[in-house]
């Protein structure tokens, strides 16, 4: 019963030392130079303390929409891993036309030139 | 665990695939080469014949595919052509209008083949998904298309109050579908919806009659039935014409599509409710879209409330709910498609400027400078305005026989008198045009050939279906056969 | 321990019917484009308890669908209120009087 999850156990473990280990070597080998820039705690770019009425810039409305788009298509990805093995190819085939055409959605808005930043 | 793949046939719904795979080309071609395209145009008028073929290839077929999701009828194809017939008219109208504004743009075409889709879905679908799936399909093409001129601080802000007012409404039909559901105890298949709605009608009947009136709202909105017809003249007015054009003939008969097919197959067992519902918003939407349509100076408006008042009139053919009145919604579509296109063809000719000529009274002279343009809208208008021997009137005259035929003589007589309420806003742009001098020197008029070509072909159209309506009224008659209640 | 239908559909009616009154009396457009999503959410809790009350699956597929769209409808949303932003500079529903609303 319990020997069931020994894989999770193991998983767990190296996780929890690729983890440590990178953090570790990171602290020993990493340059520590400390600016005023570098030691804001990571709020995703922006100002942590400051004006709540901060104006975005509508560059990112942009990405986000694009994100909002793409993402939730994975949706569709989940119920069809579930059973992708029993799917098989014809499965495979469906889930190929789906991504082809998000593919042709990406390519659309890569061609237009709306993921430059600029 | 085996997992059945049901089996199914790409080829009854090749139409779909056609437009849908010619608007990936344009989207892909468009973004990924350099340079000025104008071929678009042809390319979409060609992939939209080629659908065109396969559906008349495919005429006579009835069953259904995909695991049932799909129908593959007769009461479909017709409805795949006149929205074939849409959607090519209204891209012949395009092309001078969005140059001038600067607005000659792949995405266009792209989207009005993927609106087109949508649509076909709708009037092919034979579970409430794919209902869902081809409306939504066809509104988010259609909101974008509202908004195509983004510079344009009014089609901003029509296609924002369109896309806000829509997925409010969507809202509504889904929450209809959802209680549908829980009625049926877990079915969304039309005909199988049919089916359990009777047998355990007591216990669910008031979850049903909640889904009905929630699914009418959903429809309602879509066809712009009052009181949910709100948006109507304000995106009318801001879009772009030719997605006016397009929003108005194309957009309501694939609502109307879905609509016949959900009331006619899913609810036979609840017709007495439905039917007063649908009477009350019948009346309500002619009489408010003509009375209202008389105090319009903006002719875009008029004609949206004009576009309200006959949604108004295919309602009370919904209403009489038996076979004529079934080949009357498909007569009359088709007749409006026309009629409709043409008179918005002649608004795009004579708008020059960015839309400087939209009021009614710059029709006032018409006649004299231009004849020909007059005489067409002329037709147009008549044909609006129901009066033989065009297909308004042959359409009308069949709505109200299947009326009568089905005993609801009062909705006969009360949408007679609207028709005769509507002659006066339809005819006062005729007696404007031939019977009024020129407010001014209305300037040369630049009759591209496409656009042209668009109004001759919809005016002798709307002449000869009206004189001859025999051939459609039988491809009408036999599309209708599917349906076991009426 | 299950949850009995009636919670779900009292739940997803009252969601819903908060949406529709945001709908109504919201006046900056984005939140106006929050509450259609919640009303959606209404509707996909609605399927999920009726799904789970029949053992039918349609009601989950259905809300996959629902939730897809919902996603694309708000983007064009949220597109349409850049547009408007950059022309108008507002983005509430009463400085946009320019047709009669």
């Amino acid at each position: 019963m319990l020997i069931n999850y020994v894989p999770v156990l193991l998983y767990m473990g190296i996780v929890v030392g690729l983890i440590g280990s990178i953090v570790l070597l990171s602290e020993l080998l990493g340059k520590k130079r400390h600016t005023p820039q570098k030691d804001i705690p990571y709020e995703c770019g922006m100002d942590p303390i400051g004006d709540a009425r901060y104006r975005y810039t509508v560059r990112f409305y942009v990405i986000a929409m694009f994100f909002i788009v793409f993402d939730i298509e994975a949706i569709f990805l989940y119920p069809w891993g579930v059973i992708f093995k029993d799917l098989g190819w014809f499965g495979f085939a469906e889930m190929a036309i789906f991504v082809f055409v998000l593919v042709v959605g990406l390519a659309y808005v890569w061609g237009k030139g709306a993921l430059e930043w600029e | 665990m085996t997992l059945t793949i049901p089996t199914f046939s790409l080829i009854s719904i090749g139409p779909w695939l056609t437009l849908a795979l010619g608007a990936i080309l344009i989207l892909l071609v468009d973004a990924l080469s350099k340079g000025r395209k104008t071929y678009f145009p042809y390319f979409s008028l060609a992939v939209l014949a080629l659908a065109a073929f396969q559906t008349i290839d495919l005429w006579g077929a009835q069953s259904t595919d995909f695991a049932r999701m799909v129908y593959v009828d007769n009461f479909a194809f017709l409805f795949y052509l006149i929205l074939i017939l849409g959607a090519a008219l209204t891209i012949l109208l395009s092309r001078p209008y969005l140059e001038e504004w600067g607005k000659d743009m792949g995405e266009y075409y792209a989207l009005i083949l993927f609106a087109t889709v949508g649509m076909m879905m709708m009037a092919a679908s034979a579970h409430m998904i794919m209902i869902f799936l081809g409306l939504e399909v066809m509104s988010i093409a259609v909101y974008v298309l509202a908004g195509f001129f983004r510079e344009d601080a009014r089609s901003n802000e029509a296609a924002l109050k369109y896309l806000v007012l829509g997925a409010f409404a969507s809202a509504f039909l889904l929450f209809g579908m959802a209680f549908l559901y829980g009625a049926a105890g877990g079915s969304l298949y039309l005909d199988e919806l049919a089916k359990r709605l009777t047998d355990a009608a007591t216990l669910t009947k008031p979850l049903t009659l909640l889904a009905i009136a929630l699914l009418v709202v959903g429809f309602g909105f879509k066809v712009a039935a009052v009181p949910f017809h709100m948006w109507t003249p304000d995106v009318y007015e801001g879009a772009p014409t030719s997605i006016t054009a397009y929003m108005a003939v194309a957009v309501k008969a694939a609502a109307f599509a879905a609509f016949a097919r959900v009331f006619f197959l899913a609810f036979p067992a609840f017709h007495v409710n439905w039917h007063m519902l649908l009477w009350v918003l019948a009346v309500a939407t002619m009489t408010l879209g003509n009375v209202v349509a008389i105090a319009q100076t903006n002719i875009k408006r008029m004609l949206a409330y004009s576009s309200i008042a006959h949604a108004g009139y295919i309602l009370v053919a919904l209403v009489a709910a038996n076979q004529l009145g079934a080949v009357s919604i498909l007569y009359y579509l088709l007749a409006y498609t026309l009629m409709n296109i043409g008179a918005f063809g002649v608004v795009i000719l004579v708008a020059r400027k960015k839309d400087s000529y939209l009021n009614i009274y710059d029709y006032s002279g018409l006649a004299y400078q231009h004849p020909g343009l007059a005489a067409g809208m002329a037709v147009f208008m008549f044909a609006l305005a129901g009066m033989p021997p065009t297909a308004g009137f042959v359409g009308k005259f069949y709505i109200f026989s299947a009326a009568v035929q089905a005993g609801y003589i009062w909705l006969a007589i009360l949408g007679v008198m609207n028709s005769l309420v509507s002659v006066y806003y339809y005819l006062r742009i005729t007696v404007l045009m031939y019977m009024r001098p020129a407010e001014a020197d209305l300037g040369p008029i630049a009759f591209t050939p496409a656009v042209t070509a668009c109004v001759i072909a919809t005016a002798v159209a709307t002449v000869l279906v009206g004189i001859f309506p025999g051939w459609f009224y039988d491809l009408a008659m036999n599309s209708v056969k599917i349906f076991p209640s009426l | 321990m299950a949850v009995p239908l009636s919670y779900y559909l009292a739940l997803s009616v009252v969601l819903f019917a908060l949406g529709a009154i945001g709908v109504l009396i919201r006046r900056n457009i984005l939140i106006i484009l929050m509450c259609i999503e919640m009303m959606l959410n209404a509707v996909n809790i609605a399927f999920i308890g009726f799904a789970n009350a029949f053992q039918a699956i349609d009601g989950q597929m259905f809300v996959f669908f629902v939730m897809t769209v919902a996603a694309a409808e708000v983007a064009v949303g949220l597109a349409l209120v850049v547009a408007i932003f950059r022309n108008r500079a507002t983005v509430y529903v009463d400085d946009l009087n320019i047709l009669k609303w």
